[in-house]
């Protein structure tokens, strides 16, 4: 299914919709943990007083991995570099916009929507920066 | 609270068998159960049985009536889904059951049919064990996973891919004489480093393979064992379940994992042992770098110190600590949701000195058994141990 006859996921597909446009965000709560939403209470403490927080402009790769065989979903996409990157209060997972010999564990990226070479998706993107 | 007893085990073979159905591979392996414990199926009280993918495996859903069907059991079946976990879910659930005097004899088992979905139809099977909307969607695999856990492991501690290949081939060289194994070739460390990569830095021989696969245990209470003479040596004396954030990136730890360190404590504490006093474990090393995070996580090495453990010698058969003589899931196979009552009946044959591999150990008295799902979001540890 392509993304234009998927259904939406609301809350997934809303921050999407925000990072297209510059202003990604993430669920924060009072002690300083960060999700991603939907979300009605914090994973780390059980708060349900969770405000939207704007994404930090960058983060740094904290992991990384070279993915050579992956779902039919990326089939056409490998091989791509998915990584985890740390934003402050939330880490994200993306696919790293960037030749697998270009990443590395410490540079830092910004966060942007891509699309999978296989489906046409809208997919989390780690831009390097 | 009832003492529990294993008093049969069974397994069929892992391997490549994509025209079995689920009904049949379990039917084998369940009856295999029933007939080394010597109960009549009609007998058991309850079935608990493990499975992860049915639905896409083969368009089943509603497993546990089917199961019980095929082996002939007319009792209330309960399936559990943990992902990689799901029999070692199905041993705990069985175990309170027997203790809190529920139930006599209970049957446990699992069963996983992957190979008739292809390669790339596993691997998208597989990933559902991960966050649909901020991990698979992403372009994260299962083998994708353990490798981000690898390269954060290999920054936070240090340790090579060679480290990784030394698990391989030890594992590999346990299942040589397992005629359940789905590999019973010697690999060398070389080799393992010459195959392709799956997910960098992991190849080919750092993961286990795509298998189909039953398991099962018949448990029951010791005054059960008892009034029916049943030679059932082995107890389960200690269960623990953990569990963590079902992302990856939600953890605290990428290089660590918790859910296995509670699971674990919790066994100790209700088997009355520690570490220390484990003859031989079977652990989850789905990857190669998944066994290093089980050895530390279960209290055998202190957090970086596990990765070189295999290459020392120090968890073969010979070293101090024998883990997955079976052949583990990286050789032994790993139909998912087979994978925790597969461990307890290596376990159970090992402690028995029914194994193939019993005559190279030291005459085992406490055995584990780790079991673990997704990124190890779930997981179980389980302590067995024999009376001589």
């Amino acid at each position: 299914m392509s993304a234009d006859d998927a259904p939406r996921e609301d809350g997934f597909d809303d921050l999407l919709d925000a990072v297209e446009d510059g202003s990604g965000y993430y669920c924060s709560c009072e002690n300083g943990h960060g999700s991603l939403p939907p979300r009605r209470v914090c994973p780390h403490c059980g708060s349900q007083a969770l405000t939207e927080t704007s994404l930090p402009d960058s983060g740094r790769v904290e992991t990384f991995t070279v993915v050579r065989v992956a779902t039919p979903q990326f089939a056409d996409d490998v091989p791509y570099v998915t990584a985890v990157a740390d934003f402050g209060e939330v880490r994200l997972t993306g696919i790293v916009d960037a030749a697998p010999d270009e990443v590395s564990v410490g540079m830092t990226v910004g966060v942007s929507v891509g699309r999978s070479e296989t489906t046409g998706d809208r997919v989390l993107t780690l831009d390097p920066r | 609270m009832s003492e529990v007893r294993i008093a049969g085990v069974g397994l069929t073979p892992f391997g490549r068998m994509p025209d079995r159905t689920g009904r049949d591979l379990f039917a084998e392996a369940g009856l295999a159960a029933l007939d080394d414990a010597g109960v009549a199926p009609p007998t058991v009280e309850h079935l608990f049985f493990g499975n992860f993918m049915g639905e896409l495996a083969e368009h089943q859903g509603h497993q546990g009536p089917l199961m019980a069907e095929a082996v002939g059991v007319n009792a209330p079946a309960t399936r559990l889904e943990t992902a990689c976990a799901s029999s070692g879910v199905a041993v705990r659930e069985a175990v309170k059951t027997v203790r809190n005097g529920e139930a006599d004899v209970v049957l446990v088992g699992g069963m996983e049919r992957m190979t008739n979905m292809g390669t790339a139809g596993a691997t998208d099977g597989l990933s559902i064990a991960a966050d649909d909307l901020y991990e698979i969607r992403a372009g994260m695999t299962f083998p994708g996973a353990y490798a981000l856990m690898a390269t954060a492991y290999f920054e936070e501690y240090g340790g090579s891919v060679e480290d990784l290949a030394h698990v391989a081939v030890k594992n590999h060289d346990n299942a040589l004489p397992n005629e359940y194994a789905q590999f019973r070739n010697a690999i060398t460390v070389e080799q393992a480093l010459d195959a392709p990569r799956i997910a960098d830095p992991l190849g080919l021989f750092d993961s286990c393979p795509i298998s189909d696969g039953a398991s099962a245990a018949v448990l029951v209470s010791e005054e059960f064992a008892e009034r029916e003479g049943l030679d059932a040596a082995v107890s389960v004396t200690g269960s623990g379940q953990g569990g963590d954030k079902l992302a990856l990136h939600d953890r605290e730890w990428l290089a660590r994992s918790p859910a296995t360190e509670k699971a674990a404590e919790m066994a100790y504490d209700d088997a009355g042992i520690g570490p220390d006093d484990v003859d031989l474990a079977e652990v989850h090393d789905c990857f190669t770098i998944a066994e290093v995070l089980a050895i530390e996580a279960l209290g055998f090495y202190d957090y970086g110190e596990g990765v070189g453990a295999a290459r020392d010698g120090e968890t073969t058969r010979d070293g101090r600590l024998p883990i997955n003589v079976s052949g583990g899931l990286k050789a032994k196979g790993h139909p998912v949701g087979a994978t925790g009552v597969a461990q307890i009946a290596s376990l159970t044959k090992l402690l028995r000195g029914t194994h193939p591999r019993s005559s190279d150990l030291d005459d085992p008295r406490v055995g584990l058994a780790h079991n673990a799902g997704g990124t190890v979001a779930s997981a179980t540890v389980h302590v067995l141990e024999v009376e001589r």
